[in-house]
């Protein structure tokens, strides 16, 4: 099965786990069975109408899918899914 | 030796080091890499830090002690107590003085040889383009979505690699965007998230090291801009796991439709950034939807026993920091927990400053709840107006 890497403000969604292995033949569908398990991450990754929010970016291996088949994109067994969010801080008050 | 043409301002002319230059500057001089020439390049070089906060520290602590000859910095903060666990160019003796002076007395005394020109004021798309424009290159450690926006484009539209960093808890990014050369920060994310979905330092914390870490990237990077000397990130974007203690690294590729990088850019000049990242219209929402009690207000009801409780939505180890001896049900845990609490009372909804128990307000009137009212400025307000007494964190 696929792993998947969380970021950290996204772990509050997943039960604090960094990695989780999820089942799914493409990154979309991975994706989706996540989202599936744990559905308060929902809105953090996908849209009112279902896309990929556009301040998250997910790679398959070091690849963006955006730039392979998107969420059609394959993933064979072994395969490392990242979610990599924007995130701003740097100066904080 | 070099490996790209360096980055520095030829306006400066060529610089001469002095003998005390020449003896700070040993461990340099002596490596094929830097030596005479390449000291002369940080020398003339023009360096713009954005923010002189947790990664500005760093950068420009050793920026400083490198020997970059002109360090702009952009800032208009003071310091206070909680910058202090990572925002080292400062110290407790700072407290309560505008970074810039603190930061620009703990650069002369590192390296008197360095021009520290000071902008205290907030980067805006009026001033941006003038700023930046005698500048060769622009480091981002600012802490917000609109200003990181307005820096990117400003380097795009005037051509400048932006050295980019960025930090939340335990995990950091780095790169380098330049769009003369590659991707730039809109080509990774074309948009901001909304405000509120994904939270600030402020909000959710960091680790006091990790802008060392990551700031001292941006520095090195910064530093090979100028000697034109290894392969910079352009193109890649470093990610650091501090808990794990791994180092990955992600592809980075131009988007020819990216807005302003691309092959048909429509922002052509900069624009309105609060307005792009959603921040008047949420704060509009949030005004209009949801009814608030002051702290004063709410210390009057309590006194006069007016029959009013109070909820804190916080997290349980912030509790155990600060509390008003309210009752405690974190904001993730709300709504299986509902049946605890009495819908004939009026309910004041507290957390820290305000964000999450807006939040909780609306999830308790999307329950039926019609008497909840949100704690404006929330325990640091109280900590601020009411009781002084309670630790403000």
């Amino acid at each position: 099965m696929p792993k998947i890497k969380i970021p950290t403000p996204l772990r509050q969604y997943t039960g604090g786990n960094a990695e989780l292995e999820v089942g799914g033949q493409t990154a979309g569908e991975t994706l989706g069975n996540l989202a599936a398990e744990y559905p308060d991450l929902r809105q953090h990754l996908y849209t009112g109408d279902g896309r990929l929010r556009s301040f998250v970016n997910v790679y398959v291996g070091d690849e963006d899918i955006r730039y392979l088949d998107g969420p059609d994109t394959e993933v064979s067994g072994n395969e490392e899914l990242s979610i990599i969010p924007s995130i701003a801080g740097g100066r904080s008050r | 030796m070099q490996t790209r043409q360096p980055l520095v301002q030829s306006s400066n002319g060529a610089p001469q080091l002095s003998n005390e230059e020449i003896a700070r500057y040993s461990r340099h001089l002596i490596m094929p890499e830097v030596a005479l020439d390449g000291q002369k390049k940080l020398k003339q070089a023009r360096v713009l830090t954005i923010g002189a906060g947790g990664l500005g520290s760093p950068l420009a602590l050793y920026l400083a002690a490198a020997g970059v000859g002109t360090l702009g910095i952009v800032d208009f903060d003071v310091v206070d107590e909680s910058n202090l666990q990572r925002q080292i160019i400062h110290g407790t003796s700072d407290l309560g003085r505008p970074k810039m002076e603190s930061a620009r007395d703990r650069i002369n005394d590192i390296n008197p040889n360095v021009r520290v020109e000071t902008y205290e004021e907030p980067l805006s798309s009026e001033n941006a383009m003038e700023i930046f424009k005698d500048f060769g290159i622009v480091v981002d450690g600012t802490d917000n979505f609109p200003t990181r926006y307005l820096v990117n484009d400003a380097c795009v539209l005037s051509g400048k690699p932006n050295v980019y960093g960025s930090i939340f808890r335990f995990e950091g990014q780095a790169s380098v965007f330049y769009a003369e050369e590659g991707p730039c920060y809109r080509c990774l994310y074309p948009e901001p998230p909304p405000p509120g979905l994904v939270p600030s330092c402020a909000e959710g914390g960091v680790l006091g090291i990790l802008p060392g870490a990551i700031g001292t990237i941006q520095a090195t990077e910064t530093v090979k801009l100028i000697l034109g000397i290894g392969e910079p990130l352009i193109g890649r974007l470093l990610l650091y796991d501090a808990l794990g203690m791994r180092f990955r690294e992600m592809k980075l590729r131009k988007d020819p439709n990216c807005p302003v990088c691309g092959e048909n850019p429509t922002v052509t000049k900069l624009i309105d950034y609060q307005e792009f990242c959603g921040i008047p219209q949420a704060k509009a929402q949030a005004e209009d939807e949801v009814p608030e009690i002051t702290v004063k207000e709410l210390k009057e009801k309590l006194e006069n026993g007016e029959g009013i409780s109070v909820l804190d939505v916080r997290e349980p180890h912030e509790y155990e920091v600060a509390n008003i001896g309210a009752r405690l049900i974190p904001l993730g845990e709300l709504p299986e927990r509902l049946v605890e609490l009495d819908r004939d009372t009026p309910l004041a909804i507290h957390c820290k400053t305000g964000g999450r128990s807006a939040s909780a307000v609306k999830l308790l009137q999307d329950a039926g709840f019609e008497n909840a009212f949100n704690v404006k400025g929330g325990i640091t307000a109280w900590s601020e107006e009411i009781d002084p007494s309670v630790p403000k964190y």
